[in-house]
């Protein structure tokens, strides 16, 4: 039971990650039907950025935050511009290709740029660990949970109650219709990878002090896991990204706590072939049939 | 009737001499120390790496399926293939053998269920069972885990690698250029129709992908017995990409292209041994500006040959699906 | 025995009801015409009936064998063939392939002959090809044997998706909408096609079209839909004096 707990809590700080990152692949994929292989690694630039401000700038934690964020949404947006944006009619697989060759360019650009080792974050935060019936919680594990949940819920708020958002929801379900209405489409799909590349800079900058250590390849299992549960709770649908991401940390957790950790890697493509074969839609999705 | 067949196999015995001629003078080269081991390395490479752009190109490019888990194949080839020779002892052509099998049965599994998903999913889903494949070999300790299996008998020579490279062109392009490839090409270019065309698509689609899985095991066989020693990282997601460049590149449908860019990349790659980071940065930017610019790639879905050169083909052009090399 | 007989097929997707109740038999060598107004189902009819869809209800028999429940590739080696409402040819491969693909099912040849080049092989592919170029010339396509088929004019293209249908040796051939696209003369020539196919092959056509001269014109009976389900079924000139079947146009036109 207390190793149950134990996992239950490190599941749900390793979930909260996979969750911000999951939120902007489903809403890119939602609005532009692309996987942003990419996403991943703008989160290791988000990890990177947190660094610099609190190793190199002496930032304490949440200006270091906050300009991660905005830094990575503006990164993000140049990237769709630059990769994306001339390829929006052309066959996805195209799409996808450019999207991979984004994601190799930002490892190893910056693998050339900080030297492939590993950086060890500085200690923004004092560890502090509280016990509760053999439970350990750090205080680290608190702060990603409460500033992983206070960005679900700006996200909800922005894309339920703002113009933005609901141009984003528009878009998303129809584009043309959308554009017909007077929504200026180019701008909603940038607002959209903003907003996602900002949330994955969160969780690189949580990751950063969480784990301490960043390097530059640290985006590609994150993001492919981030991807799985973006799957598992049905692509598109952000309740379903966010609850994807908790199940898959919870999971992983688990393997690790009652298995061997090494199997924690294999398991999260055990669960996306499984959601795949059995319901490709998701858990939140409903099933559409093309039209012939 | 015949005597088509006769200027068939006429042409055929034509080319079989000249790829002897290379094959003879390279390997003479070779043995003389003319070419230096570290040459010799790089045409090794350069073969493997032939039959691997190739197998890739027949599921991503003329069965228009898209698959980034090719290294987990490749895996499988090279862990059954160095299990025969060095714990059960046999000959290198019965591990090659067994390996590639293991390999094309391991794509039927994939297959059957994931080639049901389209474009992207189907890219994620093989790209996991890559993931899976790895996973499972780095926790199983009778094959070395994760530090990998050491001590494989170097069986592998230019004589192997370049015959087995001839054989994997061969075989795919005569597939490709049959009744069989027209079906496999038809799912490509309109699944929906193919199939009231009577194409029975779930059988060609994993049809190609287990022809193509197969022969990345091959080339893993071959790894395995020239580099005699393998690790699951030789096959992550990185050599699965270090492929799809290949055949993006060369042009997804076109068995040449993938030829001319597997060799391409081989030297480039080779030049920039000792930057391996900057050589993954010109790789991402070659993806990105092809896809920009010539989607198609090199040589798009046509063949090359000589012949194109020629002023009186040019009507020609496009009449033919692709004229298979060695045909 | 009617050679299809549909007996009380129904489809609905998510709360729409499609199609209802649809009832349909067609002899050996008949052709007739499915028409009605915008989103009636017609093309829905087509995809159950080829497998592409499946019927929530209802049974389709094609020689008294069921269909329903097989998938589109076994469907048409039952010997049913079609063409598409939106064009879905191999559009990057030229005519003759395309219609080489479609004579796949009857190759004489398999996959070892195929990949060691047996001499099975080469005099199958000139079978094929043979084949191929005939039906080509029945379509006055064979000049353009060569060219890729997304360059060939619209109406070429309606055509060759007829012929590449045909490439199948079905007994029965659905077209969906043959004549979309086309110019008067070209519907004229079409008319005067599906006529001499069928009494030379010994089909048996079904045709959805919106161009009333071509289905008063060749179509022996007509079943006309509305809201999914059948409203008459007759001759042409049963058909066009009909007050349900007006109304149903009118209205649309109408609103
Ligand atoms: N896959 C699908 N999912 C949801 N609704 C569908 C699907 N296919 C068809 N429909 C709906 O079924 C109805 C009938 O469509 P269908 O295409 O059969 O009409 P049609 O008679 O062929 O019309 P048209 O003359 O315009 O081709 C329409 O309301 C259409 O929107
Ligand atoms: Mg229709």
């Amino acid at each position: 039971m207390e190793v149950f707990l134990q996992q239950l809590i490190n599941g749900i700080s390793l979930g909260s990650i996979y969750a911000l990152i999951a939120l902007g692949y489903t809403m890119v994929y939602g609005i532009v039907q692309l996987i942003n292989f990419a996403h991943g690694d703008v989160y290791m630039v988000g990890a990177y950025l947190g660094f610099f401000a609190t190793a190199i700038l002496g930032w304490s934690f949440l200006p270091a935050l906050l300009m991660s964020m905005v830094v990575c949404a503006i990164l993000g947006m140049v990237i769709e511009k630059l990769a994306y944006t001339p390829l929006r009619n052309a066959p996805r697989i195209a799409a996808l290709i450019t999207a991979i060759g984004v994601s190799l360019f930002l490892e190893y650009g910056m693998m050339l740029l900080v030297s492939p080792q590993v950086r060890t974050f500085p200690q923004v935060l004092t560890e502090v660990q509280y016990k509760f019936f053999g439970v350990v919680i750090t205080n680290r594990q608190v702060i990603i949970l409460v500033v992983t949940v206070a960005l679900m819920l700006l996200l909800q708020y922005i894309v339920h109650k703002t113009m933005i958002g609901k141009a984003m929801r528009a878009v998303s379900h129809d584009k043309q219709a959308a554009q017909l209405m007077g929504i200026n489409v180019n701008n909603t799909i940038s607002a959209t990878f903003a907003i996602g590349s900002a949330l994955a800079a969160a969780a690189g900058v949580l990751v950063g002090i969480y784990y301490n250590a960043i390097n530059p390849l640290m985006g590609i299992m994150p993001g492919l896991k981030a991807f799985v549960a973006a799957v598992l709770g049905g692509i598109g649908i952000i309740p379903g990204a966010m609850t994807g991401g908790f199940l898959l940390g919870i999971v992983e957790a688990m393997v690790s706590g009652y298995g061997k950790s090494l199997y924690r890697d294999p398991v999260a493509f055990v669960i996306l072939i499984i959601i795949l074969i059995v319901k490709p839609t998701g858990l939140f999705g409903k099933n559409v049939r093309e039209k012939v | 009737m015949m005597s088509m067949f006769e200027r068939k196999i006429k042409k055929q015995i034509g080319i079989l001499l000249i790829l002897a001629a290379f094959w003879g003078v390279i390997d003479f080269m070779i043995k003389g120390g003319i070419i230096n081991p570290y040459y010799e390395l790089n045409l090794i490479l350069i073969g493997i790496n032939i039959i691997l752009a190739v197998s890739l190109n027949l599921i991503n490019g003329f069965n228009g399926q898209f698959s980034i888990g090719h290294a987990g194949f490749m895996a499988v080839g090279a862990y059954g293939a160095a299990m025969i020779t060095l714990k059960a002892h046999l000959p290198f052509a019965i591990a090659l053998l067994f390996g590639a099998l293991l390999a094309g049965i391991c794509g039927i599994l994939v297959g059957l269920p994931t080639l049901r998903l389209r474009g992207d999913y189907l890219a994620i889903a093989t790209l996991g069972f890559g993931e899976i494949i790895r996973g499972l070999i780095v926790n199983i300790d009778y094959i070395g885990g994760a530090y990998g299996l050491s001590g494989i008998p170097k069986l592998a020579n230019w004589t192997w690698i370049f015959w087995l490279t001839v054989l994997t062109v061969l075989v795919i392009s005569n597939f490709v250029n049959s009744t069989h490839g027209r079906a496999t090409i038809s799912i490509r270019e309109n699944e929906i129709a193919a199939e009231a065309m009577g194409i029975n698509t779930t059988k060609y689609k994993v049809m190609a992908f287990t022809i193509g899985s197969l022969f990345a095991g091959l080339a893993g066989g071959l790894h395995a017995h020239y580099f005699y020693t393998i690790q699951p990282n030789t096959f992550n997601f990185l050599k699965s990409f270090d492929i799809l460049v290949m055949v993006v590149l060369g042009g997804q449908g076109s068995i040449t292209g993938s030829i001319i860019a597997a060799i391409a990349l081989t030297i480039l790659s080779a030049s920039l041994q000792k930057l391996a980071a900057l050589r993954l940065v010109i790789y991402a930017l070659l993806l990105i500006v092809v896809m920009l610019f010539r989607p198609q790639g090199l040589m798009g879905t046509k063949e090359f040959s000589f012949s194109m050169f020629s002023k009186k083909s040019k009507d020609k052009e496009g009449k033919q699906h692709g004229t298979a090399i060695g045909q | 025995m009617a050679l299809l007989s549909v007996n009380d097929l129904s489809i609905s997707f998510g709360g729409l009801k499609a199609v209802s109740d649809f009832n349909l038999k067609l002899q050996k060598n008949d052709l007739a015409g499915l028409i009605g107004p915008n989103g009636a189902g017609k093309t829905t009819v087509f995809n159950m009936l080829t497998g592409v869809y499946l019927p929530s209800a209802g049974d389709i028999q094609l020689d008294g064998k069921s269909l329903v429940g097989l998938k589109p590739y076994q469907i048409n080696h039952r010997g049913v063939a079609r063409t598409f409402q939106n064009i879905r040819l191999f559009s990057d491969l030229t005519v003759i392939d395309n219609l080489k693909i479609a004579y796949h099912s009857h190759a004489k040849y398999g996959l070892f002959g195929a990949i060691c080049r047996l001499p099975g092989f080469y005099s199958g592919e000139k079978e094929m090809h043979e084949k191929s170029m005939e039906l080509l010339k029945i379509f006055k396509l064979d000049h353009k044997y060569g060219e890729l088929a997304k360059n060939l004019p619209y109406g070429e293209q309606r055509r060759l998706e007829i012929a590449r249908a045909m490439a199948t040796q079905p007994r029965l051939l659905l077209l969906d909408e043959p004549a979309a696209g086309m110019n008067p003369q070209e519907t004229h020539e079409l008319m005067g096609l599906i006529r001499w196919i069928r009494e030379e092959f010994d089909l048996t056509i079904l045709l959805i079209e919106h161009d009333m001269s071509l289905v008063m014109g060749v179509c022996e009976n007509i079943f006309v839909l509305d809201y999914g389900q059948i409203i008459a079924v007759g001759t042409p000139d049963e058909i066009r004096n009909n007050r349900r079947v007006i109304e149903a146009y009118l209205g649309e036109e109408a609103s």
